[in-house]
């Protein structure tokens, strides 16, 4: 199965800027479907980046995060090359993780 | 003699045990939210919070004053609520977290992030938000918060049917 993480990490020196976009349905569990069923919630709680066995960046997330989620963030002491980490579970026990070139 | 009394002590040694363990984790449980931001442990209470000033005092312990070192941008008018990119930069030293709240939606919290040293305290996502409301970024920096906040229209929500 393709990974549900895309990510784009690139080193312009000292700084390093991760773009990351997910695919995850991030239900909230308020809205009804085509048979006026609540859809129950599902969602992304934990979202974490580790570069060179530190992590860098760690996402907690609510209901209230888009669809499809997308988090930019940038770090320090990482060099062309480093392997990112990310790796996300959700409410409902699921979970996917990839690990990204930083360019 | 030693028959009797030696089973005891270790009983009672044990219950005592149990009963401290209990007390130890019972005493900690108000400050279990707001520990949650310094750990990892996902701050499961104040995401379930309806208020904003709840949810700030659930995951800080605490209260947060403004600052106009915190730049948060987020769009005047979102046409569509269900996507709302925010984004929030800060010129704050020794920035641990960053956190976002959007004080109408069901509940308050929509994310928080850790902020490890060596990370830039700069993040953007995309969020829901069910109606026009305000939004609030909050910044942990060197132990204490700093907030900024913008109003966003929105003409569609993005938490209903």
């Amino acid at each position: 199965m393709a990974s549900s993480i895309r990510v784009r990490a690139t080193s312009n020196g000292d700084i390093t800027e991760v773009q990351t976009l997910i695919q995850h349905p991030m239900d909230t569990g308020l809205v009804k479907d085509a048979k006026g069923e609540l859809i129950p919630a599902h969602y992304i709680q934990e979202l974490k980046f580790a570069c060179n066995g530190k992590d860098v960046f760690v996402a907690n997330w609510g209901t209230a995060i888009s669809k499809d989620p997308y988090v930019k963030f940038s770090f320090k002491s990482a060099k062309k090359g480093d392997d990112l980490k990310i790796s996300w579970t959700d409410n409902k026990g699921g979970s996917d993780e990839t690990t990204a070139k930083i360019a | 003699m030693t028959t009797h009394t030696g089973p005891h002590p270790t009983r009672r040694l044990i219950l005592q045990g149990a009963a401290s363990v209990a007390l130890i984790g019972l005493g900690n449980l108000p400050f279990a939210p707001a520990r949650a931001a310094a750990n990892d442990k996902y701050p499961e209470e104040a995401f379930k919070l309806k208020n904003e000033a709840d949810a700030i005092k659930a995951l800080y312990g605490k209260t947060a004053e403004p600052s106009d070192k915190i730049k948060l941008d987020a769009p005047e008018i979102a046409e569509n609520g269900g996507v709302v990119p925010i984004s929030v930069t800060t010129t704050l030293d020794k920035v641990t977290s960053i956190s976002f709240f959007v004080a109408e939606n069901p509940n308050a919290l929509a994310a928080s992030y850790k902020i490890p040293d060596g990370t830039i305290p700069a993040v953007a996502n995309r969020l829901k938000m069910a109606k026009t409301s305000s939004v609030t970024a909050i910044v942990e920096a060197d132990g204490k918060l700093y907030s900024a906040t913008k109003e966003v229209k929105v003409t569609v929500g993005g938490c209903g049917g």
